[in-house]
């Protein structure tokens, strides 16, 4: 109804609109073509790995609950689940995934065919190879004990030296870019692919230096958590945000200017940040001031993101209904902008007081993890995997269910955990509230949690299964992209 | 291809800025602490802290391997920072100090149960001051009993029973002095008895080491008056 007396948006594969001269189709389904093999096997891989943290995500959830759930089996409790979950959502899913779109984007966006695809293919593997291995240490009780940087070494140096060869690639794609237009996008991917690596190897290389005093191996973890979070997934999220959005609905991004300002202070303050993780704690005070400030600061970047990418898609809102990789992004981008705030709120001294230790964190990171960035990338497999596999998603049903799932699930998750920590460490601020009726009072959340779980883990399945059905090559003929509503729908 | 360069410049050089301030840096200034001495008359009459030793830290160990840090925490804030002390769970905050021997620290990001900076301290407490569920002691029993059915305890508990770490066997001869006193549901079959492996004794040897009120330089007063 809402789109009955505007035309339906326009077929996404004859939209050429970037910011630079448009490519031949030709020369594009070129590019694809030779992405397509790492590509479709870093989504695939990636997607296993989703199942997986859902479980866990469940799991863990079910046992905070019911502490007596799983409990007699020893890799299956808690304080082993739930550090397996963490790594598997985190350098499983998110970063298998987000290189898989990051090579595909880096090859379309420097105009560079990817050769020796199994190079990249390789370096999956060795990936996965030493990811599995680090969550069976981690479930055997082999963990490193630094949260963040349970994985032995071992695992480390396998996951580097598989990540180098997607890394190098990426790099490699800069230096014989055929397109000498300034994308957004690629400078924040060189840099999610140049940051990465050094932040892995670094904490993970001297987490054991038996020279590191005590705690620096704590404010090492935080550093790399936070990196991880504030660096790799938001370089990853925001270049595809910034791609996608103005590629669907076929407009320039909004301002170049503006984009490129909160980029730089990206890269100056997203990496000072991590002290926050610490604060209160028995580190020096000036590190938490300093990660503070630099929270603070990093409000310039929030505000572009906001200006830019709502400014792009003002007045195409209509995209947000039928497109899926629109609707996914959008709501992974409004994600971002919810969490850098409360991450920036909840920096500050007197209000991290309060909530340090509570679940809010937690919550934090799932608004960050899955809210804004598998969301985006929900949102990009959408709009790649056509493109690779030669035919469109077979049903708009199934996306609604996947986003429905997606959307309320993980914003119920999320919700659970924030409104929790905030329940939590108001209770705890008050001393006449006594530590078992804060238990007491948490139960309700926890359970919640689990419940919301599920709803997520069924999306999943539905994304897995539809996934899996273009791999067969099941689905609509190739050339009109599924939308929401088909398009006697919307004509009506 | 000036541009690239610069971008790239910015790229390394943010990064070499991020490791010097969170990880060079600090190590500059708390990595090569040392325990503080006092020392009388010539003579070192207290060292604190100290390195653990044996069955403490093989304890440390279990706890690592359990991930007791994922709801545990091990560090006490400030009066400005939280009611850690008000709520008994340490008279002073923690300092760098504390933790030089340990690799690596558990100072834990969440709670989903009580800080167990001092939990082996006498003092240490989470219930209030005068209740009647505090117990009189928290001893090896205690804590054994405890990691076996911790809701039998603690009604509300959402911690895990750690059964694993027990075993239940026949009574040969006399009953084992570390047999738990199990009633009702959870009581063994007759003639036999639960008794902790060597990791839950070590388990517990770690916690009930866990003491860091041993005054420090850095903290002025240990128990400062509380204040609104």
């Amino acid at each position: 109804m809402i789109a009955a007396a505007e035309p339906a948006p326009a077929p996404v594969s004859t939209a050429t609109v970037s910011p630079a001269s448009p490519m031949a189709p030709t020369e594009r389904a070129a590019i694809d073509a030779s992405t397509r093999g790492p590509v479709l096997f870093f989504f695939g891989n990636a997607i296993l790995w989703l199942l997986a943290a859902t479980l866990l995500g469940f799991i863990t959830s079910i046992q905070l609950y019911s502490p007596t759930f799983l409990a007699d089996v020893p890799f299956l409790t808690y304080g082993r689940l739930w550090p397996a979950y963490q790594n598997i959502i985190t350098y499983g899913w998110a970063s298998l995934a987000g290189m898989g779109v990051a090579i595909w984007l880096m090859a379309r966006l420097t105009r560079v065919p990817i050769r020796y695809g199994s190079v990249l293919i390789a370096g999956a593997l060795l990936w996965q190879i030493g990811l599995t291995f680090g969550i069976g240490s981690i479930l055997a009780g082999k963990s490193s004990g630094v949260e963040w940087l349970e994985i032995p070494t071992t695992s480390a140096v396998l996951m580097l030296v598989g990540y180098a060869f997607v890394g190098l690639w990426g790099v490699l794609l800069y230096g014989l870019r055929k397109e000498s237009a300034a994308y957004i996008s690629v400078w924040y991917l060189l840099a999610a692919f140049l940051w990465f690596p050094w932040v892995f190897a670094t904490a993970h290389l001297t987490k054991s230096f038996p020279q590191l005093g005590g705690v620096v191996q704590n404010i090492i973890g935080a550093w790399a958590g936070q990196s991880f979070f504030s660096v790799w997934l938001t370089a990853v999220g925001l270049a595809t945000a910034y791609y996608l959005i103005p590629k669907v609905i076929n407009r320039p991004v909004y301002s170049y200017n503006v984009a490129a300002a909160g980029f730089w202070s990206f890269i100056i303050f997203a990496g000072l940040t991590g002290a926050t993780r610490l604060s209160g704690g028995p580190i020096p005070a000036w590190l938490v001031s300093l990660s503070v400030a630099a929270n603070i600061l990093l409000i310039v970047q929030i505000v572009t993101v906001a200006v830019n990418l709502v400014s792009t898609i003002k007045g195409e809102e209509r995209y947000i209904y039928h497109s899926p990789t629109v609707r996914f992004t959008y709501f992974g981008i409004i994600a971002f902008l919810i969490a850098s705030v409360l991450g920036l709120f909840s920096s500050l001294r007197s209000v991290d007081a309060v909530l340090h230790f509570t679940p809010f964190a937690t919550g934090l990171q799932m608004l960050i993890i899955y809210g804004f960035f598998s969301m985006v990338i929900f949102g990009a497999i959408y709009y790649i995997l056509p493109r690779l596999v030669g035919c469109e998603w077979l049903s708009s049903s199934l996306i609604t269910f996947h986003f429905y799932g997606a959307a309320y699930g993980g914003s119920l998750v999320t919700a659970l955990l924030l409104l929790g920590g905030i329940a939590t460490g108001a209770a705890l601020a008050s001393p006449d509230t006594t530590f078992a009726q804060i238990i007491d009072s948490a139960y309700f959340y926890v359970a919640g949690r689990a419940l919301a779980w599920v709803l997520v883990g069924i999306g999943h399945l539905i994304f897995a299964l539809h996934f899996g059905l273009m791999l067969l090559r099941i689905g609509q003929p190739g050339g009109q992209p599924t939308l929401f509503g088909t398009h006697d729908e919307v004509s009506h | 291809m000036n541009r690239s360069l610069t971008l790239i410049a910015w790229i390394v050089g943010s990064f070499a800025l991020s490791v010097y301030a969170l990880v060079i840096v600090p190590q500059q200034q708390i990595g090569g602490l040392q325990p503080q001495f006092v020392e009388e008359e010539g003579k070192i009459t207290d060292i604190y802290p100290i390195q653990n030793q044996g069955i403490v830290e093989k304890g440390r160990e279990v706890y690592q391997a359990e991930g007791c840090i994922y709801c545990h925490s091990q560090q006490v804030r400030d009066l400005q920072n939280g009611t850690d002390i008000v709520r008994g769970w340490g008279e002073r905050r923690t300092v760098a100090r504390d933790y030089i021997f340990e690799r690596p620290p558990f100072l834990g990001s969440n709670r989903l149960g009580p800080d167990l900076a001092n939990v082996g301290s006498a003092k240490w407490r989470n219930e209030a001051e005068n209740d009647p569920r505090r117990p009189v002691k928290r001893d090896a029993k205690w804590h054994l009993l405890h990691l076996y059915a911790p809701q039998t305890i603690i009604s509300e508990s959402n911690m895990p029973p750690y059964r694993y770490l027990f075993e239940t066997k026949k009574i040969t001869g006399q009953k084992s002095v570390d047999a738990l006193d199990l009633t009702g549901d959870l009581a063994p079959a007759p003639g036999y008895e639960v008794v902790p492996k060597p990791a839950a004794v070590a388990l517990v040897g770690y916690l009930l080491s866990l003491d860091r009120s041993h005054p420090v330089n850095e903290v002025k007063s240990p128990a400062p008056e509380a204040k609104k």
